[in-house]
């Protein structure tokens, strides 16, 4: 790889080993909901397990929680084997995604009732019920019934719950599913500050990449019940090793081609689908004449009316759609071969004369660092 | 936070929807084209009043529930008479006291000073002065609020464990429950009598068994009474709290356990309270018919203490004081005005969570 | 949780149902007892089905029966209607004057103890006819109208909850389409809550078929149901054949419900394939 991404202010020392899941399965009957998953988290991290509906994100988190109980293999929470260990009396809080708010309980009594559970004197728990209300900005809406909160105002409650036991692991199932864009994009900085404040760990299970993204030091990506990478989130989306990932995290170009010139600092890819020639700078590990993928990310690709020089690496093809979004605009351009190449640019300018319109013809070029090289 | 709601529980998707009107809809529309010309233009020229479709069964109910309560009040401050009917003619006062039959509040407060309803009074007095039925009013209401204990004992436990099975089975036990229901109730009284005589079969099993050496009396005792209400009453306790306790949100319990509270205080803290209002609703669907249960006494019950319905229905049927056996029903009515308007309260709120 | 739950759950449901089922089943057993003593198993001359021939040679009995099924019939038709009229008027007409009212006046028969329904009713009864001349007597036609007002507050509540199961939008659809009230009740309404006037009216039936009290109370000399009639019968005592005629009837329910069950639920998985067809299609 050629550059490892930037000092991450959230990534852990990888100092002390949290959670371990061993070869963990799950079984409902015929369906595998999770297969032969082994996962370590470290302390103080944001683990995100990211997939899609069924991938068995949410499965996994139960299990951590103690709802469901591996059909095999083992978890260990802070060197612990959790085997037999029943919700109720592990060091675990989870925060739910329908939020699961008593509704015969005001917020101060939800908040309480964890501390209740543990046999707190009364005035150790309204002291910390206040604080942590404080904490999540909660603290004027105290007497009143869930039913009376708005959906942003819920999630902080129902966070407030889950960490007033002072968890040293916090599970958050989808935490900021039910809130719309904007609260969501708030929401997501807050719980980071909260976090960091706490140092607590959390495992957040999300469909939401941009979620992800934004939240996690480290994530995990499921399909079909497997892990199938883990990774900071640059390496996530820079340095993808499926084309699982590669299709699932952001978007991309992918196209298909054999492996013509293998060296040890760079490859030559003969490509039908895209009518031309990918040079990549730098080796891959991959047999030569085989089939590989080439995943070219659209914000990547230059586009412009002029041809570049060199012959590899570029493409000519015809402008058929442009999606403006406001801060980028989207190009659709047909290859002669027929693909259709989706590529990005900023609109940095507010006024581009030179602005590329429907049915011109153009060059689409990219950086030999550009493509990620995929086997599988 | 509606359209939640509908999320998560989807009664009828539209595609349902469609398969179900596309269906039924030309039945319906053939047997409405049947009809006579003349009727259907009819209807549907004036039919689209709402006014009309709401008075049908509005007047229906006035005048078959409301009007006979009605009567009966007035009847029950009437004289009796050996005649037919047995008591002082209904329209008889309309010429000496004239606004009688408005029952606005002024035609009540004349009616009330006129010398001979103070007389009429005498019903109550009789009622209220006779340790007989003031016994039979107490012993009712006591059975029946042990009943319907015994039946939330029962119930409750079966509610919850159908609640938590699977949906497959849920239904089937639904069906179970409702099953003895729609068979006769009588029969299912009567079949307790079997059960209990002193002849019947728990007394011959026992004997059998050498557990007892003589038979137990069983028959004509309170237990056959309580018996016999909660074996009969036992599904309307149990459907209003499987009902409410089906619709729990599982993850609540979960949560309880994520924050400390082992099962049993999981239940106590959380499943408890939020299904109060099943179990009043039990409670009460069970209590307030009890209170005035005449068949299962009759055939299973003490003789030297009677429930208030059967003092109601012999005071009628057999002493032919129908006076008398209207102000019983009166004072009934005043004793049950508190459980009723109880219901009906749970009754809307229940209605109303459902909407939230 | 599910992993835990013991044996206290399935005992109580298997406790419960002895409860419910074991009398039904004794009272059956002994059907076929050939002993007046009923519960005395008469072993030498066991089974017998002499009761149930009985049963037949019985005019009396029948003579109730049939009355029972013509007063059943009239009072499930009338109660579906009205009780539609206000599940739809509760359901779908919004707030208006009297509503609570209304609301009121269909729940209370169904808490209502029996003895002062019935005794209300016959004295309704027997004033209007003072004043009127009508109806004359009592029989068929006064159980009847007594049978409507207590069974249409079941109806009025199985439609009123099935209507609140649909969205309005559903009946908005068809207005905005340009269907008038009456055709947007008989095409969409109707075919939507069918399933529960069909419910309402078997209900009905049952109870109009079910009732002692309120029967006695409305029906004259020589016009007894059936459950008037056993009542009297089993008031002096356990008799052989009540048992052979209760097993008749609990076996003819039982089968009618288990059929339409098996039904509803056949038409209700069929549906469900349809559907998961057509969404595999879509795909």
């Amino acid at each position: 790889m050629a550059e490892k991404p930037a000092a991450n202010p959230r990534q852990p020392e990888r100092g002390k080993e949290y959670v371990r899941i061993q070869n963990v399965t799950k079984r409902f009957g015929d369906f595998t909901a999770v297969n032969n998953v082994s996962l370590t988290i470290y302390q103080g991290e944001i683990f995100c397990l990211l997939g899609g509906s069924g991938c068995g994100k949410t499965t996994l988190l139960r299990m951590l929680a103690g709802f469901e109980n591996p059909t095999s293999g083992q978890i260990f929470i802070d060197g612990e084997d959790m085997e037999d260990c029943p919700p109720y009396d592990r060091p675990v809080n989870m925060m739910f995604q329908s939020y699961a708010l008593f509704p015969h309980m005001s917020v101060e009594k939800n908040v309480a009732f964890g501390l209740e559970q543990d046999g707190l004197p009364k005035a150790e728990i309204s002291q910390r019920v206040g604080e942590i209300l404080e904490l999540v900005k909660m603290g004027q809406f105290a007497r009143r019934q869930p039913h009376q909160l708005s959906g942003g105002q819920r999630q902080r409650v129902a966070l407030a719950r889950s960490l007033v036991k002072r968890p040293k692991l916090l599970l958050l199932d989808e935490p900021l599913g039910a809130l719309d864009r904007k609260l969501r994009e708030q929401t997501q900085f807050e719980l980071l500050g909260i976090q960091e404040r706490l140092g607590v760990t959390f495992v957040v299970v999300t469909h939401d990449q941009e979620e992800a993204m934004t939240l996690a030091s480290r994530i995990g990506v499921m399909n079909r019940g497997e892990i199938v990478q883990v990774g900071t989130p640059t390496e996530i989306y820079e340095y993808p090793t499926t084309r699982f990932v590669a299709d699932f995290i952001g978007s991309v170009n992918m196209f298909e081609g054999r492996l013509t010139e293998d060296e040890p600092d760079y490859v030559r890819i003969e490509s039908a689908d895209l009518g031309g020639r990918i040079y990549v700078d730098h080796g891959i590990s991959a047999a030569p004449d085989s089939t590989v993928w080439a995943a070219i990310r659209p914000e990547k690709i230059e586009i412009s009316r002029e041809r570049p020089q060199g012959s590899d690496n570029t493409v000519g093809g015809t402008v058929k759609e442009i999606a403006y979004l406001g801060d980028m605009s989207v190009y659709l351009v047909r290859l002669q071969s027929g693909r259709i190449v989706r590529v990005s640019q900023p609109n940095a300018e507010r006024r581009n004369q030179a602005r590329i319109t429907w049915d011109d013809s153009v060059w689409l070029s990219w950086d030999p660092s550009s493509p990620v090289i995929l086997t599988q | 936070m509606k359209s939640v709601d509908r999320r998560a529980k989807p009664i009828l998707t539209p595609a349902k929807a469609r398969l179900a009107a596309g269906r039924m809809g030309p039945l319906w529309l053939l047997l409405f084209r049947l009809a006579p010309p003349s009727w259907s233009d009819y209807v549907i020229k004036h039919w689209s009043g709402r006014g009309f479709v709401v008075a049908v069964p509005y007047l229906w109910l006035l005048l078959f529930f409301t009007a006979p309560f009605l009567i009966v009040l007035k009847i029950s401050f009437s004289e009796r008479l050996i005649a037919m009917p047995p008591y002082e003619p209904l329209f008889g006062w309309v010429d000496d006291i004239p606004v009688v039959l408005e029952w606005s509040f002024s035609s009540v407060m004349a009616f009330l000073s006129s010398i001979e309803v103070y007389a009429d009074l005498d019903k109550y007095e009789f009622l209220l002065k006779n340790t007989l039925y003031i016994e039979s009013y107490v012993y009712s209401i006591w059975v029946a609020a042990v009943s319907a204990f015994w039946c939330l004992m029962i119930g409750y436990p079966m509610a919850y464990a159908m609640a938590r099975c699977t949906p497959t089975w849920r239904n089937v036990l639904l069906l179970l429950v409702m099953l003895p229901s729609f068979t006769s109730f009588l029969l299912r009284v009567y079949a307790w009598m079997g059960l209990l005589k002193s002849n019947g079969v728990i007394n011959n099993v026992l004997l059998a068994l050498g557990i007892i050496d003589e038979p137990l009396t069983m028959m004509n005792t309170d237990f056959a009474v309580y018996i016999g209400i909660v074996y009969s009453y036992l599904p309307f306790m149990i459907l209003p709290l499987y009902t409410n306790l089906e619709k729990h949100d599982p993850t609540l319990l979960e949560a309880a356990a994520d924050l400390g509270a082992r099962p049993v205080k999981a239940f106590l803290t959380v499943t408890l309270p939020l299904s109060m209002s099943g179990i009043v609703a039990g409670f009460l669907l069970v209590f307030i018919p009890a209170v005035g249960e005449y068949v299962i006494p009759s055939l299973l019950g003490p003789t030297d203490q009677l429930m208030i319905g059967r003092v109601l229905s012999d005071e009628f049927f057999n002493n032919g004081d129908w006076p008398v056996a209207s102000a019983v029903a009166v004072v009934m009515l005043v004793l049950l005005v508190g459980p009723i308007m109880a219901f009906q309260y749970f009754q809307s709120r229940g209605a109303e969570e459902e909407r939230k | 949780m599910s992993r835990r739950r013991g044996l206290f759950q399935p005992l109580s449901l298997v406790l419960g149902f002895a409860f419910l089922y074991l009398p039904i089943l004794s009272m059956m057993f002994f059907s076929f007892n050939n002993s007046r003593l009923v519960t005395v198993w008469d072993a030498a001359n066991s089974p017998t089905l002499k009761w149930y021939v009985k049963l037949f040679e019985n005019d009396q009995l029948l003579d109730a029966a049939f009355l029972s099924v013509k007063v059943g019939v009239m009072t499930a038709t009338g109660a579906v209607i009205l009780g539609t009229l206000a599940g739809l008027v509760l359901a779908r007409f919004g707030p208006f004057r009297g509503r609570a009212i209304l609301s009121g006046l269909t729940t209370a028969p169904l808490v209502m103890p029996e003895v002062i329904t019935g005794l209300s009713m016959l004295l309704l009864f027997v004033a209007v006819e003072q004043a009127f001349g009508w109806p004359a007597g009592r029989g068929q036609m006064t159980i009847t109208l007594a049978h409507i007002t207590f069974t249409m507050a079941y109806v009025t509540v199985i439609v009123q909850s099935r209507l609140a199961g649909f969205d309005d939008s559903l009946e908005e659809a068809a207005m905005d389409l340009g269907a008038r009230p009456v055709t947007v009740f008989i095409r969409v309404t109707m075919p939507l809550i069918a399933p529960a006037i069909l419910a309402g009216w078997l209900l009905a039936f049952t109870l109009s078929w079910d009732d002692v009290v309120i029967s006695q109370f409305t029906s004259g000399p020589g016009a007894s149901t059936l459950p008037v009639y056993i009542f009297s019968k089993v008031r002096r005592g356990v008799s052989p054949d009540v048992n052979a005629l209760a097993t008749m009837l609990v076996l003819t329910v039982a089968i009618v419900v288990f059929v339409g069950a098996w039904i509803m639920r056949r038409q209700e998985r069929k549906r469900d394939r349809e559907i998961q067809l057509a969404i595999a299609e879509n795909k």
